[in-house]
């Protein structure tokens, strides 16, 4: 009953956010200038064209009117049609979803573990030129931005020892069996890991651009407690019950310092899904952040908001996740 | 009989300061013997025990002396080989029972942990000695504590838990540090009846960490007094509570708090004798110098 309760109440809020994003982004590209005709009628069109295209799009009508019709249309799932590629706007965000989901997950993986590995490795060697190497590791992956990563991983990995793809999600010239978007798995599921294996080496760039500042992130955070957790008293018994140093990091500190970690890689998973929009666009990667800058070039006021509507319900989804494994790993909020 | 724990001429120090935080130190005990180390805060008496379960924080660091553990000296061993000595010999009751078990795992594998994994038990067995054990300290429903959460219980509970997780491997040696500080009153008489009564019957050689006088009439039978690091006096506690030698004690003893003359409890050491003890250690150290 309690936990029923819970989920009812989780699902009640959510709902809350996306009705807010959907109302924030409806009015305010609204607001701010540049229309979606202008940039669909060539140089010279007439007034009467502008006129019957405006109309066409409903754009002639008040704000107001124009977000109950599209509200509606969005509860019966429509969530309209893109004006540039004049598709309907949900089979094309959810054409695009995948591969943003992808490299997102790839990007957390590789985060998670470099992240880890060097908090571990900081803590096994605390108070030593290791741990102080880790420091300082970990403020070069802070300072300089996911971008920058990526133009960086470019001329290092594109252009002077080319071995990994620059641009793109996978090779063209490649025959594609696939039926779903989620093209990493399927091809894993298809046991063609020749198409898995370029699929990651598109991916790896973009995905590691992300990963550096959120593994930073992580292996400060995750130190910094596992550190202190060290000290802890039930740490120090442990130690008297002959356990080696190895063990002890990992059996006794870990699983109680990794919660606080848990709590931040959720919110700053959210920021890596922001990344994705300019890291996308640096790597030609055909995921919806790159689909979210076209449409916003293109005020293509239809396909900005269904691809908002998306970011905004994974961003809610994404938190339920982490509230649900914090609430698992810790067992004081277990009952609670 | 051979005594099972002997420190010898013990020092060590705080990194990046002259002075000694232990100031050759030394006693032994034998088996079923029970020492408590007497002192304020900051006299050094829970750095002896931390010294002898290899647990000493990272700034601190022993410079002399040594600690013979069953006939092998832990300042020679390898440090795996020494973990492993202490894990299946030695065992310490912690001050703070709130603080001293793992908040996100069950009790059962916090008292059964060394023996399955550093003495090779099956689980099975060690489950049925956990049971014995939380038995021995009077839980009445064990298999409930046993799935519990250390938040689950009171802090009476934990330390009992603990206690039945110091005994569990049969050491010959355990450390009780303070273990009755954190405790109400009430519980405390009960845990420190539970100590004697679960050190009587296995015959362990203990070590008793305490600020407490009254604590140590109750438990030890023979008491170190500790100042600066450095032990004062050395007595047998009938001895000494018929009247101790050094003056530094005497005012110790002096200070213990007494219900029947409540103004009296209250007044501090009194200064003259803290400045006799305190150039007695520094008149000891020079001589230390010298001999070095």
């Amino acid at each position: 009953m309690k936990l029923l309760r819970a989920i009812l109440v989780r699902l009640a809020t959510m709902s809350v956010t996306l009705i807010g994003a959907a109302v924030v982004v409806f009015f305010v590209i609204r607001v701010v200038p540049g229309n979606p005709i202008a940039m669909m009628l060539p140089p010279g069109a007439s007034e009467e064209d502008i006129a019957r295209l405006t109309a066409h799009y409903g754009l002639d009508k008040t704000i107001f009117q124009q977000f109950g019709i599209w509200l509606s249309g969005v509860f019966q799932g429509d969530f309209g049609t893109s004006i540039s590629l004049r598709q309907p706007v949900m089979p094309l965000v959810l054409g695009r979803l995948p591969a943003t989901l992808e490299l997102a997950i790839f990007a957390l993986v590789i985060a998670v573990v470099i992240g880890g590995a060097l908090a571990l490795t900081g803590v096994r060697h605390r108070e030593t030129r290791t741990e102080t190497a880790v420091d300082v590791a970990n403020g070069v992956g802070l300072s300089i931005p996911d971008f920058l990563w990526a133009l960086i991983l470019i001329v290092l990995f594109g252009v002077l020892m080319p071995i990994f793809h620059i641009s793109g999600r996978i090779s063209p010239s490649l025959d594609l069996p696939f039926v779903t978007q989620f093209y990493v798995f399927e091809s894993l599921f298809r046991l063609r890991f020749d198409l898995w294996w370029d699929l990651l080496k598109h991916m790896f760039m973009p995905a590691l651009a992300l990963a550096i500042p959120l593994a930073a992130i992580i292996s400060q955070l995750l130190k910094q407690s596992l550190k202190e957790t060290m000290h802890l008293d039930y740490v120090t018994l442990s130690r008297t019950k002959g356990y080696s140093e190895n063990h002890v990091i990992l059996s006794e500190a870990l699983p109680n310092a990794v919660l606080p970690t848990l709590t931040l890689i959720g919110v700053q998973f959210t920021f890596l899904i922001g990344g994705t929009v300019i890291i996308e666009r640096l790597f030609s990667y055909e995921g919806l952040g790159n689909m979210a800058i076209d449409a916003v070039i293109n005020r293509d006021l239809p396909l900005i908001q269904g691809i908002v509507i998306v970011f905004a319900l994974l961003f809610t989804i994404i938190n339920l996740v982490v509230d649900m494994t914090y609430a698992l790993l810790n067992p004081r909020l277990r009952h609670a | 009989m051979s005594a099972f724990l002997t420190v010898h001429n013990l020092s060590a120090v705080l990194h990046g300061f002259d002075q000694r935080v232990l100031r050759s130190v030394s006693f032994s005990i034998d088996t079923g013997e029970v020492l408590g180390l007497v002192g304020e805060s900051g006299a050094g008496k829970s750095m002896i025990g931390k010294a002898i379960l290899g647990i000493l924080p990272s700034a601190i660091s022993i410079i002399e002396g040594e600690i013979l553990l069953d006939g092998q000296d832990l300042q020679k061993m390898k440090p795996a080989d020494r973990r492993r000595l202490i894990g299946a010999t030695a065992a310490l009751i912690p001050q703070d029972p709130l603080t001293a078990l793992n908040p996100s795992r069950r009790i059962e594998p916090q008292i059964t942990n060394r023996l399955v994994d550093i003495l090779g038990w099956i689980k099975s067995d060690a489950r049925v000695r956990a049971m014995e054990l939380l038995n021995e300290v009077h839980i009445d429903n064990p298999e409930r504590v046993m799935a519990s959460y250390p938040h689950e219980l009171s802090g009476g509970m934990r330390q009992r838990v603990l206690i039945a997780s110091a005994f569990a491997a049969n050491p010959k040696l355990v450390i009780a540090d303070e273990p009755t500080t954190a405790l109400d009153v009430t519980v405390q008489k009960q845990i420190l009846r539970l100590i004697r009564e679960l050190q009587a019957r296995h015959s362990t050689a203990m070590v008793f960490v305490t600020h407490d006088l009254g604590v140590v009439s109750k438990v030890c039978q023979r008491l170190s007094v500790l100042y600066g690091g450095k032990i004062i006096e050395n007595s047998s506690v009938p001895d000494f509570f018929q009247g101790p030698k050094h003056a530094y004690s005497r005012a110790l003893l002096a200070a213990t708090p007494k219900y029947t003359d409540p103004d009296a409890s209250l007044l501090p050491v009194d200064e003259a004798v803290i400045e006799a003890v305190a150039a007695e250690v520094l008149a000891a150290d020079k001589e230390w110098r010298h001999g070095a």
